[in-house]
């Protein structure tokens, strides 16, 4: 197989895992205002992710680094023309990983809710948003010759990636409250499973039609098989949630967020950033790639140290499988210090 | 205002104020291992309570550390388009290799010891910081090889058909000459920095309580090891940064000319403490000059030839032609801006020498044997500390960006060649609007809150959460730590 195209794969892994588990965090933080009712059911939701959620933030910060590594055309087109989203995005983590570290750092409600506002903008912003993106990279936006985005703001408001936006914004949510089901206990993990199961028809439909869509568009054998195994475990992970199997409940969204966005960047190849301008120039895994040279040292690292990185990473989620709920959260951030 | 213009002032208020909370992580993570290795070897719960409490700091600062670094890698494609294109055969690999072996390593494992109190043993759980120290240390190296690949590019051919840089040897790329002593000034003086920070923490609190206490002897103790280290690794920076000086005489003789505003090549060169004036050359102003200083820094002999300004850029026009496509520049054509190089070479080194010298005078005012307890001025100096490594950390990164000028990658590529083509001048001001606001803000939201826990100091033990020697996690009891 050609380098480029393992790097393309590569690419496809990253943001594979980006989405798949910051997905969730993202959901558990659109979800804060309405599976809550009190404080500290929202210290609950919250402490599901605290351990892992900054381990899932770093996805992209490699899939960023990976695609300036092995395709640095991409990734200059890509973020310069994608510049307004990008900083909008920017600004909504930023406010985001401030909130969880912050929010219990003092005892004022007042400061607590800006905080929570804080995590629900900031996870509503980037959940919409990079479906947005992918949408527009997928079904391809003005670029010239000279591989320069020549767009505004506007064009990459189309209604195919608004849809795009809705799907990844409802997949983020059910896959948010399924795993809110998963690790909580008591009224909380009820709650969240029924909310689960609503959210899941919206996430199916949207989710369903937005591939369709694209795969109509610029689809091949490929994605179609990966959008219908999609669809499948997106239906099957509802059934499963539904007749109270919170764990195959969230492997299902898991997977289907997975063959969802790998699909995406099956139906994307060999492009990588398709133009929508007559007389422009379709960036591709050949002409946007770096050289064979420093795509096989990247392999070589990539081959070594992945697996190191999901070790570790599945071992933290054993390190804190247990379910959390309300009785286990502290008064302040850490255990009373008075002896009971 | 042209593009260029924002995009820069972007990056150096954002790089700057990245790189604030940057050496306190690497350096505070590293301090913080070792307390929490000392309690786990020796059971002192003195060492505990330090390990909490300058934790409980640490992640305060981490935070916006970690958001902000976000906006750094982001900014190369967003502002920086055509850098990117250029250099991102060489340029990308060890940014890409950051992400995944530093990145991933520190906040996995910052995750674990955040919250795996009562989830691990206090062997694992100390093996986590630990691990957390080494993502920084990876991280720093990564990021630093590929600055000193714009400070010295290696490793590398320029292809005419693709018009770009590509590497042919990484192993030239990560050890760059400049790398190699970089690396180790850039890690000193963030445990520098770091150690800096334990100072005046501890001893706002060493004051607040009586002499004879635990707590007294335990803030007294934290407030020694910070002095030592700061004395330390203050004679580290000097010795790298001195070497550091050498090589950049041999690869970038500019900066070394423009950090003393030299103008005329001289042997021996003399370096001035200060000079009045303009700084450009026409006349000069009053100065206090040390005789063959300059030469030593540069050549590392008192007489030895230090290359000026004016020889260098007729050097420069007549190897990269008359114009360096930046008219822009206004102290001319392959110079940097000199009272910006001049001034950030001597705050730099001024700031950094008084940290260390601070040190020293901490270290024997608070000696056992000292008569009379520390009084007003060393309180002044132990907590005036903390900001000298800071600002001396910012004005080295002024200085050896600013004085690498015009140049984004010497000798390659300028800087503004390396500006995004089409990303408008309006776009870039909303971001360098949107940022700096929201960066002022965050900043003192993070000063009030390091305060409220500075003030609070160190929280005693209890008997009963504090038993963490089980690792078992039992299901029942709260949350030894949550969010």
């Amino acid at each position: 197989m050609e380098l480029t195209t393992i790097w393309f794969a590569l690419i496809a892994v990253l943001w594979v895992g980006y989405f798949t588990l910051e997905g969730f965090d993202f959901g558990v933080g659109m979800l804060l205002p309405v599976l809550a009712r009190n404080d500290t059911e929202r210290r609950v939701m919250i402490n599901t992710i605290g351990p892992v959620w900054d381990g899932n933030e770093v996805w992209v910060l490699v899939a960023g680094g990976a695609t300036f590594a092995a395709f640095p055309e991409w990734y200059a087109t890509l973020f310069s023309g994608f510049y307004l989203p990008l900083l909008l995005i920017l600004v909504a983590l930023i406010v985001r990983g401030l909130a969880f570290e912050y929010r219990a750092k003092r005892d004022d409600d007042v400061w607590r809710r800006r905080w929570d506002t804080a995590i629900i903008v900031g996870s509503i912003v980037p959940a919409l948003l990079w479906g947005v993106a992918f949408a527009n990279i997928v079904r391809g936006v003005p670029i010239d010759a000279d591989h320069e985005y020549v767009g505004g703001f506007f064009t990459l408001l189309s209604p195919y990636a608004l849809l795009g936006g809705a799907m990844t914004v409802l997949l983020f949510l059910t896959h948010g409250a399924m795993f809110v089901a998963l690790k909580t206990d008591g009224d909380i993990r009820h709650r969240a499973r029924a909310l689960s199961a609503k959210l899941g028809v919206a996430a199916a439909l949207v989710t369903v039609a937005f591939l369709l869509w694209t795969q109509l568009d610029t689809g091949s054998i490929a994605s179609a098989v990966a959008f219908a195994g999609a669809a499948v475990a997106l239906l099957g992970g509802l059934a499963a949630a539904a007749s109270g199997r919170e764990g195959w409940g969230f492997l299902g969204t898991f997977i289907a967020i997975a063959l969802g966005v790998g699909g995406l960047f099956l139906a994307l190849f060999p492009d990588v950033m398709p133009t929508s301008l007559p007389g422009g120039d379709s960036l591709t895994t050949t002409n946007a790639a770096a050289t064979a040279y420093t795509l096989k040292i990247m392999t070589v690292v990539a081959v070594i140290f992945t697996p190191v990185v999901l070790a570790y990473q599945s071992w933290t989620y054993w390190v804190f499988r247990k379910r959390i709920s309300v009785h286990h959260i502290p008064v302040g951030t850490a255990r009373a210090t008075t002896p009971q | 205002m042209d593009p260029l213009d924002i995009a820069r002032w972007q990056f150096g208020i954002i790089t700057v104020y990245h790189f604030l909370f940057v050496p306190i992580t690497i350096g505070l993570s590293a301090i913080i291992a070792g307390y929490e290795t000392a309690w786990v070897r020796t059971g002192n719960p003195r060492w505990l309570r330090l390990t909490r409490f300058l934790g409980k700091l640490f992640l305060i600062n981490f935070a916006l550390g970690v958001v902000t670094g976000i906006v750094q890698e982001f900014q190369f494609g967003m502002n920086w388009s055509d850098y990117s294109r250029f250099v991102g055969d060489v340029f990308g690999a060890p940014l890409a290799i950051e992400g995944l072996l530093a990145f991933f390593l520190e906040s996995t494992f910052l995750g674990l010891w955040i919250f795996g109190w009562d989830r691990l043993s206090p062997r694992l759980h100390a093996a986590t910081i630990w691990l957390v120290h080494l993502g920084t240390i990876f991280s720093a190296y990564f990021i630093l090889a590929a600055n000193s690949w714009m400070q010295n590019p290696v490793g590398y051919a320029f292809n005419p058909d693709t018009g770009r840089a590509e590497m042919n040897d990484f192993a030239a790329v990560l050890l760059n000459k400049v790398q190699l002593v970089t690396f180790p000034h850039v890690m000193l003086s963030a445990y520098m920095t770091a150690a800096a920070f334990v100072i005046g923490v501890c001893f706002w609190q060493l004051r607040r309580h009586a002499s004879g206490s635990e707590d007294h002897a335990m803030y007294r103790s934290a407030v020694r090891t910070g002095a030592a280290l700061v004395l330390l690794t203050g004679l580290g920076v000097a010795i790298t940064g001195d070497i550091q000086g050498k090589i950049m005489t041999e690869v970038q003789p500019m900066k070394m000319a423009a950090a003393e505003g030299l103008y005329e090549t001289e042997a021996p060169a003399s370096f001035s403490l200060f000079q009045l004036g303009p700084l450009d050359g026409s006349t000069e102003g009053f100065a206090i000059k040390v005789p063959g200083v300059l030469s030593f820094l540069a050549t590392g002999t008192t007489d030895g030839e230090v290359t000026g300004i004016d020889d260098l850029r007729a050097e420069y026009k007549e190897t990269y032609g008359q114009d360096p496509g930046a008219s822009y520049y206004s102290a001319g054509d392959y110079t940097p801006v000199i009272p910006i190089t001049y001034w950030s070479f001597r705050l730099m080194v001024g700031m950094g020498s008084a940290a260390a010298a601070a040190g020293a005078v901490i270290l024997w005012a608070t000696r056992r044997r000292a008569r009379k307890p520390p009084g007003r001025l060393v309180l002044a100096l132990a907590l005036g500390l903390p900001f000298l490594p800071l600002l001396a950390n910012s004005f080295g990164w002024i200085f050896t960006e600013m004085g690498r000028q015009p140049w984004a990658v010497f000798g390659l590529m300028t800087t503004d060649q390396a500006v995004s083509p089409s990303v408008s001048a309006g776009e870039m001001l909303t971001s360098l609007i949107v940022l700096t606001v929201l960066y002022g803000g965050l900043a003192v939201i993070e000063v009030r809150l390091l305060l409220t826990y500075i003030h609070r100091g160190a929280d005693p033990l209890d008997p009963v959460s504090d038993d963490t020697g089980t690792g078992t996690g039992d299901g029942d009891k709260p949350l030894a730590f949550a969010y």
